[in-house]
């Protein structure tokens, strides 16, 4: 029957139609024996994001917000240890790694000499990201062997000017890293742990 | 599906004694060719030994010695490659043309052209394709040098240890950059208007007639490059009378930023990133190949679990791909938006995958030489489990009622666009337009890679070589890959996801690498060379989206200027990749 096919296809749009209404109905009743919205509230947008979504897929942004998952990766940082009486002890060397695995060759780094001998310190004077070239590939994180160069979450960065990250907007406290990269940090940590422990133990090995 | 026939080993030399010489540089393989006798060898390496599909055409550019063109010729029933070359010198490269043979060498002939200025001769439209008429040079060369150029290869010394920072536009192209050919006079300097050259190289081609012989007026309009529908910055000359297309040219290049060039002066490492900007759907599939070919180089396997997460991120990205197609192409077809949202819901859940595992929703850049970048979660394997058992089917189904039946589609669909079998194969069709015109010719089966000869799948093929069919052997498609999905879930090993140690500086012996794979809109092929350097010497893109327009003219011939946007769209083509 000519038209078959486009009932068959009407009927699609109208129960998707309908179970829009009809889950606004659903967590009608859910909001009041539960007190779970549909809308604005965590349970709501898992839901949306979910294999159970129909009908409303979409995240009212910016009132509203996926939650980005810990691989998530924006622009790099770089992450320091807060010293006991509150010093930034910066974990990168300056060993220059990063800066010879980016890509677009967007990291710029000055080494640091010690003013006294004039010899290479292990730390960076000046670190530059050029976020505006960043492909943000992640590669310089995943190659520095300091743990010092990390993937931030941070995606709000529209600016009216080009974004030369240096290293006051580049420095972030390690709690804020095991913040947003829980499961890594914790890893990473173990990982700096047992080469402690096995150096000490080599030590001890040795001075005995 | 015919099996692949690897055992015959082909032997040139024998059947042209003194014109082929087998390649022996240590790393290389196939026979390298006489240019004075290509055309006679490529006739008969198509019609004797029966290599009928001409994959990729492409230069090298051995500074200072010689130039190079490579053909990769395959067996549409399955079978690895029949490689040959023909060397010629730098200073005047001239090669007879394999047009006449295989049509599917127009464009990339053309691109050749274009970026390392080798000539073919016989060509029937030699023009720039990607550069603009009277651009100075041909950027592939090793001897050019762009606009902003610092160093030959990557990592520039200016990074570090005195990486004092310095903005791109400081270093204007007005300073040392600005480079003019020797004799330059900007007065007295003139080239052919490209747009002039398109529109004499259709009148060339096409003199329409009337009944009585005499000939007629025609029209030329240009549709893009911002035509909406035109997927991006393509833009097509096309020749009508009346309202029937005679001729088309495609006219390329706005996004072109040399992708190759970039290529060559990164590390090998460097290059995953970029390959995600290809053709940005698939930033899987495009790690994907070019990680198979670099692993070809390196002589390195790939950990067990690797191939398994590789697989099933390949296999959803063609899935997201084909769903987005289905909305794009109704899209193209006036059905505004409706199929275009419901195909990105589910296109979403996929993301949110490839997000969690990744770290980014399409530029992945995921593959690494001899495995993935991260391990997959448990939590994130439930979650593809979920979807492919539960959520994708359905959906898929609901596509299917939504839309394979509906008779405006089938009316705008069928019997438009005709591609036969056979101009197919000439043209150098893959993927789904090859499928969809009667050749079961998948990659995954008549050449596997990876480890897709473990899995149980079906070519999705249909013979009738209309939109139609371009549209099922889509939908079979994803159906099939959501049955190898299953089955790889089912197999996957615990174990590393490396089978070599992560390093950033990867050691690449000499030689060639051919790599492919069956992406979701056609083979992509990636030509490597490596002189045992740490950058490529050679990197080659070869483009389904640009070698599948090969055949648009054929398919808009005859049919009315109204259906062109939708045999554009059946053909599917993102510019990110056909202009590189
Ligand atoms: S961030 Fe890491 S890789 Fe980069 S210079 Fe510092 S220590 Fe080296
Ligand atoms: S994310 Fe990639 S492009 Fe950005 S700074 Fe790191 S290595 Fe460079």
């Amino acid at each position: 029957m000519y038209g078959k096919g486009l009932l068959k296809g009407l009927s699609v749009t109208l129960s998707r139609f309908f179970y829009t209404y009809w889950d606004d109905l659903v967590w009608f009743w859910r909001r009041i024996t539960k007190g779970k919205r549909r809308y604005y509230s965590p349970e709501g947008i898992a839901h949306r994001s979910s294999k159970e979504a129909r009908g409303i897929f979409t995240v009212q942004y910016p009132e509203e917000k996926l939650p980005v998952p810990e691989e998530f990766r924006y622009l790099p940082f770089l992450v320091y240890d807060e010293g006991l009486d509150g010093t930034k002890e910066i974990r990168c060397t300056s060993c220059g790694i990063c800066a010879k695995v980016c890509p677009p060759q967007c990291i710029w780094i000055v080494r640091s000499t010690d003013p006294a001998t004039g010899r290479p310190r292990p730390q960076p004077a000046e670190f530059y990201i050029d976020a505006d070239i960043c492909m943000n590939c992640g590669l310089c994180a995943e190659f520095c062997p300091f743990d010092a160069i990390k993937m931030d979450h941070d995606y709000e960065m529209a600016s009216y000017t080009r974004t030369l990250l240096n290293l006051d907007r580049l420095l972030k406290p390690a709690s804020y890293y095991a913040s947003i990269r829980p499961l890594n940090a914790a890893r990473e940590e173990e990982a700096r742990k047992a080469k402690l422990a096995s150096k000490a133990a080599k030590a001890e090995a040795k001075a005995a | 599906m015919i099996a692949p026939d690897s055992t015959t080993t082909i032997d040139l030399v024998a059947r042209f004694p003194s014109v082929v010489t087998p390649d022996t540089r240590p790393g290389y393989s196939g026979w390298i060719v006489d240019p004075a006798h290509l055309t006679e060898v490529a006739t008969a390496i198509r019609n004797e030994f029966s290599y009928d599909l001409l994959s990729s055409v492409t230069g090298v550019d051995y500074y200072p010695d010689k130039m190079e063109v490579v053909y990769h010729a395959y067996r549409t029933t399955g079978g690895p490659a029949l490689v040959f070359k023909v060397q010629i010198p730098r200073h005047n490269p001239v090669v007879p043309s394999v047009t006449p043979i295989w049509k599917g060498a127009e464009l990339q002939e053309r691109e050749a052209w274009d970026l390392l200025g080798i000539r073919f001769e016989g060509h029937p439209d030699l023009r720039r394709i990607f550069m603009w008429e009277g651009f100075a040079g041909h950027p592939l060369r090793k001897d050019w040098k762009e606009p902003f150029y610092e160093e030959d290869v990557k990592p520039f010394k200016s990074r570090w240890p005195e990486g004092k920072h310095l903005p791109a536009e400081m270093r204007t192209p007005l300073q040392d950059n600005l480079f003019f050919p020797p004799g330059f006079d900007p007065e007295a300097f003139s080239f052919q208007d490209p747009d002039q050259a398109a529109y004499e190289a259709l009148r060339r081609q096409h003199r329409p007639t009337d009944e009585d012989g005499i000939q007629t007026d025609v029209i030329i309009i240009n549709m893009g490059p911002q035509h909406p529908s035109t997927h991006g910055v393509f833009r097509a000359a096309v020749m009508l009378d009346g309202e029937t297309i005679i001729g088309l040219k495609p006219i390329v290049g706005y996004l072109h930023r040399n992708h190759e060039k970039i290529g060559e002066r990164n590390t090998f490492l460097q290059n995953m990133p970029y390959t995600d900007r290809l053709d940005y759907f698939n930033s899987m599939s495009n790690n994907f190949g070019y990680a198979l070919a670099v692993e070809k180089l390196m002589g390195i396997p790939v950990a067990e679990r690797a191939e398994y997460i590789r697989v099933i991120m390949a296999e959803l990205s063609r899935i997201q791909n084909h769903l987005v197609w289905f909305g794009m192409m109704l899209n193209d077809l006036g059905a505004m938006y409706t199929p275009a949202l419901y195909a990105f819901e589910e296109r979403e859940l996929i993301l949110d995958i490839f997000e969690a595992t990744a770290g980014s929703r399409m530029m992945c850049n995921y593959f690494r030489f001899g495995g993935v970048a991260r391990d997959v979660s448990e939590d994130t394997l439930r979650k593809i489990h979920d979807l492919v058992h539960d959520r994708l089917p359905r959906k898929i189904d609901e596509m299917d009622r939504l839309l394979t039946e509906n008779e405006v589609l089938v009316s705008r669909l069928k019997g438009i666009g005709y591609l036969s079998a056979e101009d197919a194969i000439r043209t150098s069709m893959t993927g789904p337009m090859l499928r969809a015109s009667g050749v079961p010719y998948d990659i995954r089966r008549a050449d596997p890679y990876s480890i897709y000869d473990r899995f149980e799948f079906d070519v999705a093929c249909h013979p009738e070589g209309d939109m139609y069919a371009r549209y099922q052997v889509r939908m079979d498609e994803v159906r099939e890959s959501i049955k190898i999905i299953k089955q790889a879930l089912k197999q996957i090993p615990q174990g590393p996801i490396m089978s070599v140690k992560p390093s950033y500086q990867i050691k690449v012996p000499p030689g060639e690498a051919y790599g492919r794979v069956e992406a979701p809109k056609g083979e992509l092929g990636f030509y490597i060379v490596s002189n045992g350097q740490p950058n490529p010497w050679r990197y080659h893109v070869r483009a389904p989206s640009l070698i599948n327009l090969t055949s648009l003219e054929m398919m808009c011939i005859g049919e009315k200027i109204a259906d062109f946007v939708a045999i554009l769209g059946a053909v599917d083509i993102v510019l990110g990749e056909l202009d590189r």
